[in-house]
């Protein structure tokens, strides 16, 4: 069985400790370009959504040039997250375990993590982020071009601009609650960021919150690319 | 009738601006003191039964805002320009309406343009601090030093009445000549119309005078003449007599019950305190998680765990 969630550039380093590499200098870029222009585009976007926000503006130079600039930070993203799902859809399909995983979501929270089933290179938390992601920014750049006046003001009904602001701003509040959870996940599992600065984790990471994925490396599982793994099997 | 409410000739000495930042009612994305006094609230009634579709105040109002659109092209109707744009504030809508009940062809021309609504519903999508005012007099105006070109106005009007300049990206519309209202003028398109279709005052006098034009439209035979000024948006400070006000929507297109759309309404209530409060729970909530959780860490065990498995000859 192929393990379908197996990058080709995925390859455990035996030693002490036992380093993984999980992402390589390319998806590191595309995913930190990404996150660059959310941020950019959070800032930017809360400061038109309320009032009290509205002087964030300054950051970008005043009302106007926010205004002028929020729309194409939204195009970098669009592009910059459509390289990451290109990237990840593959290892984000849904799995039983995923189900599986989600119903011991008090025991995630807890830190309880000896009581859930083994899971590959995504736990169902991750794959939800980036489902999500995936769909609200489908939903945040098809409501954006709506109410994107300077260029296609015209094509648009008044009552399609309406419809699509409130849209956009529910979809926005939405990308950044999962965004904060996201970060949050990030900084409170311990050994995470690293995959995602230097590229790699250690075995023991691995080991805790990705065995499967561990395992199917080890043991030299075929990879997605039809390859064996790091350590061949036979 | 003869020609009451003729507008004054500008008076040659010097005039104090009657419209200052004291006299500011509503303010977009910020809030106001309440002015201590309110202004007389003024209003221009437009007679569409008095109109012969000149274009005197389309010409009268380019001139005074010193605008120039664009000449355009004939496209076989007697609209032109045939819509509102960043320069013209006001156009003529021409229907040509056959009476059902007289079999009389009606030519109805309605001078379209701002409203100006006691409930802007332009102010309220507005998110720049001070770029929509509303006077206490009642007009709603565009301060485009403020103006961030968004287009949101666009979605809040209830008119489609703002357009945003290609040039400066900006919105423009009708100011109802606050301007010149506030060193006692009245609006240039008011002062130019010669059968005084157009007319500007208080909207307590506006109101009366349009009952003795509707009246006198009743004795002619327009059993539903009426005066148009929505409740929907509270009233507006630019008023319409319709010879047929049961059906507004016969002068192209004008709104049957105005309001401010639920969807601008949710978005700018409801949405906004729950997004925010939506974001910063959950800050909160992650915040608070990790206080009493701790970090989720890697152990020896785990390392050690990881270093068996590569030892491990595989099967």
């Amino acid at each position: 069985m192929t393990a379908y969630d197996i990058d080709p550039d995925d390859e455990v380093r035996p030693g002490t400790p036992v380093t993984v590499s999980r992402y390589t200098g390319v998806t590191r870029i595309n995913h930190w370009i990404t996150a660059a222009a959310l941020v950019l585009l959070a800032i930017s976007g809360l400061a038109l959504f309320h009032p009290s926000l509205f002087a964030l503006t300054d950051l970008f130079g005043g009302g106007q040039n926010t205004r002028a600039i929020h729309p194409w930070i939204g195009v970098v993203l669009f592009f910059s997250f459509s390289g990451l799902f290109v990237r990840f859809w593959r290892a984000n399909l849904w799995k039983g375990e995923d189900t599986a995983w989600l119903r011991h979501l008090p025991d995630v929270a807890a830190n309880r993590e000896d009581r859930l089933p083994e899971v590959g290179r995504y736990n169902a938390g991750q794959k939800v982020v980036f489902w999500s992601m995936s769909l609200l920014i489908i939903v945040l750049i098809t409501s954006g071009i709506v109410i994107w006046d300077q260029y296609f003001g015209p094509y648009f009904s008044v009552e399609q601009k309406r419809i699509a602001v409130l849209v956009h701003a529910t979809a926005a509040v939405v990308a950044i609650c999962v965004w904060i959870t996201h970060v949050y996940a990030a900084i409170w599992v311990r050994g995470t960021i690293s995959a995602m600065t230097r590229g790699q984790v250690t075995g023991g990471w691995a080991w805790r919150h990705h065995r499967k994925w561990l395992r199917d490396l080890v043991t030299g599982q075929p990879r997605s690319d039809g390859k064996t793994g790091a350590t061949p099997a036979r | 009738m003869a020609f009451e409410y003729e507008l004054p000739n500008p008076r040659t000495d010097t005039v104090t601006p009657a419209l200052g930042q004291a006299d500011i009612m509503q303010r977009s994305a910020s809030s106001v003191r309440a002015p201590a006094r309110r202004l007389p609230q003024v209003a221009k009634l437009i007679d569409v039964s008095k109109c012969i579709g000149c274009k005197a105040c389309e010409a009268a109002c380019l001139e005074w805002n010193d605008k120039r659109a664009e000449i355009g092209i004939n496209v076989g109707v007697y609209d032109n320009p045939p819509d509102l744009s960043p320069e013209m504030f006001t156009v003529m809508r021409f229907t040509e309406w056959v009476n059902p009940q007289t079999q009389n062809l009606e030519w109805l021309i309605r001078k379209d343009g701002c409203m100006h609504c006691e409930d802007p519903g332009c102010l309220k999508a507005c998110p720049a601090p001070g770029a929509i005012v509303q006077y206490t007099n009642g007009i709603v105006d565009f301060d485009h030093e403020k103006c961030i070109g968004c287009g949101y106005c666009i979605a809040g009007c209830p008119f489609n009445i703002p357009r945003i300049s290609k040039v400066d990206h900006r919105a423009y519309k009708c100011t109802l000549c606050s301007d010149r209202v506030a060193v006692g003028e009245g609006p240039a398109c008011a002062k130019a119309c010669p059968t005084h279709a157009i007319v500007f005052g208080t909207k307590e006098e506006m109101t009366q005078h349009a009952e003795g034009r509707i009246a006198d439209l009743k004795s002619r035979g327009f059993a539903n003449a009426g005066l148009y000024d929505p409740a929907g948006v509270g009233g507006t400070h630019v008023m319409y007599v319709l010879h047929h006000a049961d059906k507004p929507e016969i002068y192209s297109d004008l709104p049957k019950a105005p309001a401010i759309s639920s969807v601008v309404d949710l978005w700018k209530g409801p949405a906004k305190y729950a997004g925010l409060a939506a974001i910063a729970g959950l800050a909160v909530v992650s915040f608070l998680h990790r206080l009493v959780k701790g970090p989720n860490d890697v152990s020896t065990e785990d390392e050690e765990r990881a270093e068996q498995l590569t030892r491990e000859p595989q099967a």
